[in-house]
């Protein structure tokens, strides 16, 4: 039986990594993922770890470029302003191809915001914020067990393409607690680490590596004999991500003519309001997407085409119901219920389930 | 009877043929093959771990056959200090980068990255303006320089020239600072002697290591390679003198 403990979403984060192997922690303050960083502060040395408070996000996204570039399984963790000063690394991490993990619970912004939760990163983490029209997996949890599991998740698909990997949270489930069961998941076998930048005699080499984040100029940077081979090898990871990595759950979809698209913390609000709906006898489900990128397109394009309703819920002015309004195609209603449907002004203000099912009943 | 040969100068074994890929008078092929004598002297090629700023350094471990990487720009002493510690303080980690990537863009990083005390060298090459760009105002450009942003010479509304080694030395974190201009033989000498000093430094983990070296620029600074010399012993060399500021001896 797996050890059963009672720890916040933030913890849950930290103990996922060291179940994914991860030993190695670069990361600076900011609210409200702070037990994060004192998380791997505390633990990461007791097993043997490296935990490096770096000067900025900026810094930590330089560091996990060298960690990963030497072969390790190495995560941060940001959010809100960090979050946007850490994509200029990101984007040279993804240029570069190194895998590693970075966690981005969200607060409310934009600048510096409020340092309390919202939903208001999700077009920057999927669309590659930073320079250059890159591709990230993004992952959201929606439990404190989630978090643990989705982690060793991205360890996997950020190894399996050579890829940052993206764990969106928010504040509310940073901060809230439930009980987590920790376990070590298997997956798949995984490629070798032969790109490697540990030193040729600690390789065991006779001809060095070349770790670039760059593919102009006079000099060719191995195994892309162009720019235009390097872009189309990107374009060949992102499509196999596209293919293979869309994840998502259903809840009480069957015969649901409207159904509800959230993730995070507010999916948890809307499970409850379906449950509340489902007691008077509206027909209404719920699609929470697990990747944000690749999202579901196929699975509510189908839905659309039939009939179904949606009704988009997040706690932002509006970002993920773009993506369900492409994938819907003009072909049904797209509703949406955002953070200006919160039940306070105040940045502790929540959307509840009593707001969902008010607007559930409208639009049905 | 055939004349006996006898090889008295070749590149080093490190350098790969890729050429040297830079401008006519400038020195930094000067620094790949000092980097490279230095790594084979002390026998350290199979422990070196390179990582290049952006700029005129940026392909510089693409031709060099040791582990090596490129980054973000000013980055390189972040990057350096992850590989440093994913690899828990074994290789010798070492920075290549502008005075435009170490002192401007990324003077942060290198200023934390002392505070901290890692153990890694900084090499930063010095010819006082942008050379990738276009010859550009450089945190290092002096007093007067014409550069393409600075087009009737650096005044004092532009700033003030930036001195890292001499900066540094008043950082507890930080274990050697020098300066040395590779452009003579001696002053070749003197940038073989600092780096192998850094290097020991590192490997005994005395704390953070930072050696300048000097280059010419010649077609930004629109002069021969013989005048951009000339221009160095006139003007860099009074404003950039060569020297060790700081040397906290063996291990910390």
């Amino acid at each position: 039986m797996p050890e059963r403990i009672l720890v916040q979403g933030n913890e849950s984060i930290g103990w996922g990594a060291i179940s994914a192997g991860c030993r190695h922690f670069f990361g600076y303050p900011i609210t409200p993922q702070n037990e994060i960083t004192d998380f791997f502060a505390r633990e990461l040395p007791e097993i043997g770890g490296v935990f490096v408070q770096s000067e900025s996000e900026a810094a930590s996204a330089a560091m996990l470029y060298g960690a990963a570039a030497a072969g390790v399984r190495v995560i941060t963790s940001t959010s809100g302003a960090g979050w946007g000063l850490m994509q200029e690394g990101m984007s040279q991490l993804a240029n570069a191809e190194l895998p590693c993990v970075i966690v981005n619970m969200q607060r409310g912004g934009p600048g510096q915001g409020t340092t309390r939760h919202a939903q208001m990163d999700y077009l920057s983490a999927t669309r590659g914020g930073g320079q250059g029209g890159y591709k990230t997996i993004v992952l959201t949890p929606a439990s404190v067990q989630e978090c643990h599991d989705l982690v060793q998740l991205a360890f996997h698909l950020a190894d399996k393409y050579r890829n940052p990997v993206v764990v969106l949270g928010d504040g509310i489930l940073g901060q809230m607690a439930e009980p987590l069961e920790r376990s070590t998941i298997e997956f798949d076998p995984l490629p070798e680490k032969y790109w490697t930048i540990r030193g040729m005699g600690e390789r065991d080499a006779e001809t060095h590596n070349f770790i670039s984040c760059g593919q102009g100029g006079v000099i060719p940077v191995l195994p892309y004999t162009s720019y235009g081979a390097f872009l189309q090898r990107l374009e060949e990871k992102y499509q196999a991500m596209s293919a293979d990595e869309v994840r998502y759950e259903i809840y009480r979809i069957e015969d649901a003519r409207l159904l509800m698209v959230a993730y995070g913390s507010t999916a948890r609000v809307c499970q409850e309001a379906v449950d509340m709906a489902r007691a008077e006898g509206i027909s209404t489900g719920l699609l929470r997407p697990i990747s944000l990128w690749p999202f579901p397109t196929d699975v509510i394009r189908q839905k659309a085409a039939s009939g179904t309703e949606f009704l988009v819920v997040e706690d932002s002015l509006g970002q993920l119901v773009d993506d369900v309004r492409y994938a819907v195609e003009g072909k049904s209603q797209v509703h949406f219920l955002g953070i200006l449907d919160r039940h306070l002004p105040t940045d502790g203000g929540m959307i509840l389930p009593n707001r969902v099912l008010d607007e559930i009943k409208k639009v049905s | 009877m055939t004349e006996k040969k006898e090889l008295v100068y070749t590149k080093p074994e490190l350098k790969l043929g890729y050429g040297w890929g830079h401008c006519p008078g400038c020195h930094h092929p000067i620094v790949e093959k000092l980097v490279c004598e230095v790594l084979e002297e002390m026998d350290l090629a199979g422990r070196a771990v390179g990582v290049a700023g952006v700029g005129c350094s940026f392909g510089f471990f693409a031709s060099i056959n040791i582990d090596g990487a490129n980054c973000a720009h000013g980055a390189a002493p972040a990057v350096a200090t992850g590989i440093k510690h994913a690899l828990y303080g074994k290789p010798l980690v070492f920075t290549i980068q502008g005075d435009g990537d170490c002192a401007a863009i990324g003077g942060g990083y290198v200023l934390n990255a002392a505070a901290r005390g890692e153990k890694i060298t900084i090499i930063m090459v010095n010819n006082a303006n942008y050379g990738t760009t276009g010859g550009q105002l450089a945190p290092t450009t002096i007093m007067g320089q014409v550069t393409s942003t600075t087009p009737h010479g650096r005044n004092a509304g532009q700033g003030y020239p930036i001195h890292l080694p001499e900066l540094l030395v008043g950082m507890q974190g930080v274990a050697f600072t020098a300066r040395a201009a590779p452009f003579t033989p001696a002053g070749y000498l003197r940038a073989k002697s600092y780096l192998k000093t850094a290097f020991q430094r590192q490997l005994g983990e005395a704390g953070l290591t930072f050696v300048e070296l000097l280059s010419a620029c010649p077609p930004n600074w629109h002069m021969t390679p013989l005048e951009a010399i000339q221009w160095m012993e006139d003007k860099m060399l009074p404003e950039y003198p060569e020297g060790i500021f700081k040397d906290s001896g063996g291990e910390q």
